[in-house]
């Protein structure tokens, strides 16, 4: 069982290939400088940076010392805990219909892709789903998009390129109304978040679902690449700023990356993690464990 | 962590108690060497790389003499630069070519490095060359990847090869056969983004390798990457010997340790930078410009370019010119303000900096500018030479003319009004000084 048995199948021989190398760490005995300075190692190739590794760390030796802990095999569990205690801070609020959601991010990260595998699995509950191309920008952006609905026989609403991607969200909201369906799915352009006019039109966007769309339950998803390193955080905060996030979706968790990124967030935001990319295949989005995301880590 | 409390400040502080000049102390070293490796670590550069980087520079550092014009900290500072650049290499933006043409240049990389994106602008870049590039759409698995490639060599402007959805390796092999048939110097495959450990998929890559034999083998790298970096990039490059890397999405506000990273495992030059999302937004790879940034300190030489292009020097002198002879009209007005519309993209460059989009920059409200350019307009062009005779039912035709209100009028009237006093009152030698760009607001 666990999130990561799945892509284990294929990738397994060669993903372990790089986990390896830091196996052996709690078979050794002894609790000594050594051995911090190895899990420090571990946690810092996992992206985990700097800031929070260190915390991580000095909560685990006060610990240590308040627990009288003496080999290092009894310190794995204590550490996972405090791992797991930091992801599971922050709640996520449950989807109750009907619902919009509007997906954000930098550019590559895998809007689309995590998309296309929502509105599959929300089809499968039998829910009806609309989905707003508001990526007017990329080229053959909404064509990647259609191909998508087109797989889970879902209704998306999109205009040419280069259209004012407001106008396409105001229009999927309106055919939502008529046709009274359950989910929206709000695709919007890759931006950098250091540029300034594509966040004053997502704020725009932000704007138009709130009026127009009010009896709805509206989550603000971004998009995060596991390969990202500490410049996730400054994406965190400028689209935090600009709109107000609610979930995180962290998305190519079947690499090498190890996402660790996320504990860095726990460490300064509220924001819970909703669910994982770990391939490409419609099933490859699965809600977000904390406990198996740390165990893959070690 | 703020911006501007640059890791030269904070070594200082270090030093701050070092009484006498002399020697750098191996204790010292030792403590600044911290500060180098968190700065390291934040900018996302590989633990393992970063360790070894902090040794080479130790061992150098020590018994080094403290310049006369230096602090300490910038001391330190200056040595780890200076590491920092001979490690990631000169600058070779070039490009192999082939004896017998086409020059055959495979792209490869993980999903949404911007692979697609990279492919045009290459396209564009050995278009601009005089060369005659062919873009082969060997991305058969994403929705709409061919479509995306499509667009983007429509513009680029330069011609597209596709099969459809059959075996890559075929449609590789065909697409250098038409180059070849057709006279096409350069083919560049877009091939799809893949995980470094899925095998199936590098045996794609191979195979390909092996069937049209490119000269270049690109691997396109987000310089967002963290700790993976160097997985990714030596993966790709056991697998397939690349050639060099390709760092994208450079316009954004990332440190972009990986490209240090990468360069540390495979040695493989960064040969190109994507540095926004226009054709045109690709430059060659400067190393001295990265070393700033991986050490916080903002890739400031780029800004400062960016920001004389921006200032229209042969503008500006005319603009002198007729300032002295007190002639500023209407019309000058307007094109200042187009020149400060010009500066809006510097907004978005300063935010390059990293730990700056942090930063509220008073951006340059884009509308506006629009606004009183269309009441200008408006004016008869005696009256944009001398306001004066603009009474109130000029302001209401201009009004209507341009679509605003006559309060509008009024205030851009007052705006240019204050603009030509406050000209007058500077004197003609700092004027022109300031013009022309010389003393940067920052």
């Amino acid at each position: 069982m666990g999130f990561f048995s799945k892509i284990l199948e294929g990738l397994k021989k060669t993903k372990q290939a790089f986990q390896n190398k830091i196996k052996y760490i709690f078979t050794k005995n002894e609790i000594d400088a050594n051995f911090y300075e190895e899990l420090e190692a571990i946690l810092l190739s996992s992206d985990v940076g700097h800031t929070a590794t260190d915390r991580i760390l000095e909560e685990l030796k006060q610990q240590v010392k308040q627990k009288k802990l003496k080999n290092a095999e009894e310190t794995k569990n204590v550490l996972k805990d405090i791992m797991v205690s930091l992801l599971e801070e922050n709640e996520l609020a449950p989807f109750t219909y009907p619902c919009i959601l509007m997906v954000v991010g930098v550019n590559g990260v895998g809007k689309t892709t995590t998309i296309g595998k929502l509105a599959a699995q929300f089809t499968k509950q039998k829910k009806n789903v609309v989905i707003a191309a508001g990526d007017t920008f990329r080229a053959a952006a909404s064509e990647q998009l259609a191909v998508w609905a087109d797989r889970s026989k879902v209704k998306i609403v999109k205009n040419s390129a280069g259209a004012d991607a407001g106008a396409v969200v105001f229009d999927a909201i309106q055919s939502a109304k008529a046709k009274q369906a359950d989910v929206v799915i709000v695709d919007t352009a890759g931006r950098l978040h250091n540029k300034s006019n594509l966040m004053e039109e997502l704020k725009k966007i932000d704007r138009i679902i709130q009026r127009e769309y009010p009896q709805a339950s509206y989550h603000k998803l971004i998009v995060l690449d596991a390969t990202t390193g500490q410049n996730a955080l400054e994406q965190v905060e400028v689209f935090d700023e600009a709109i107000g996030l609610t979930d995180i979706v962290i998305t190519k968790l079947d690499g090498t990356a190890k996402g660790g990124v996320l504990l860095s967030l726990a460490a300064e935001y509220t924001l819970p993690v909703r669910a994982v990319g770990v391939g490409e295949g419609v099933e490859d989005l699965i809600p977000f464990s904390a406990k198996d995301f740390v165990d893959s880590i070690f | 962590m703020g911006v501007f409390a640059s890791l030269g400040e904070r070594l200082n502080h270090i030093f701050s108690k070092l009484t006498k000049r002399g020697k750098l102390t191996e204790l010292e070293i030792k403590q600044a060497m911290r500060e180098i490796r968190v700065a390291l670590l934040e900018a996302d550069v590989n633990y393992a790389v970063a360790k070894d980087f902090i040794q080479k520079v130790t061992d150098k550092a020590i018994g080094e003499k403290i310049l006369e014009s230096l602090t300490p900290g910038q001391q330190v500072v200056k040595i780890v630069h200076e590491q920092l650049i001979e490690l990631m290499g000169s600058t070779n933006a070039k490009l192999a070519v082939a004896p017998n043409p086409p020059t055959v240049i495979m792209m490869c990389g993980l999903q949404g490095a911007g692979k697609t994106t990279m492919c045009g602008k290459l396209a564009y870049m050995l278009k601009k060359q005089g060369k005659k590039p062919l873009l082969v759409a060997c991305d058969i698995y994403r929705p709409a990847a061919i479509q995306q490639l499509k667009v983007v060599a429509q513009n680029a402007g330069v011609e597209f090869f596709e099969k459809g959805t059959i075996s890559p390796v075929k449609i590789a092999s065909e697409g250098v056969a038409h180059a070849k048939k057709m006279g096409y110097d350069t083919v560049i495959l877009d091939t799809a983004g893949r995980l470094h450990i899925n095998e199936e998929l590098m045996q794609e890559l191979q195979q390909i390798q092996k069937t049209v034999a490119p000269h270049e083998i690109l691997l396109t790298v987000d310089a967002m990457t963290g700790q993976d970096a160097v997985n990714v990039a030596q993966s790709f490059d056991e697998k397939l010997n690349i050639t060099g890397v390709i760092l994208t999405k450079l316009d954004g506000d990332t440190r972009g340790g990986a490209a240090l990273s990468i360069k540390a495992v495979t040695g493989k030059p960064i040969k190109f930078s994507g540095i926004g999302e226009k054709v045109g937004d690709l430059e060659p790879f400067y190393p001295d410009r990265m070393a700033s940034r991986i050490l916080g300190m903002g890739d400031v030489l780029t800004l400062i370019e960016k920001a004389q292009q921006a200032v229209d020097e042969k503008e500006m002198k005319k603009m002198e010119e007729k300032l002295r002879k007190n002639a500023f009209t209407l019309e000058d007005f307007l094109t200042q303000f187009e020149q400060i519309g010009k500066m809006g993209n510097l907004a978005d460059l300063v935010a390059m900096i990293p730990g700056a989009s942090k930063l509220k920059m008073g951006s340059i409200d884009e509308k506006q500018i629009v606004r009183y350019k269309a009441i200008i307009q408006s004016m008869t062009i005696a009256e944009r030479q001398n306001p004066d005779i603009i009474k109130y039912s000029q302001r209401k035709r201009v009004a209507q003319g341009s679509g605003t209100t006559i309060q509008e009028v009024n205030q851009l009237l007052k705006q240019y009004e204050q603009s030509k006093l406050m000209m007058k009152n500077l004197n003609n030698h700092k004027l022109g000084r300031m013009l022309m760009g010389r003393k940067m607001p920052f």
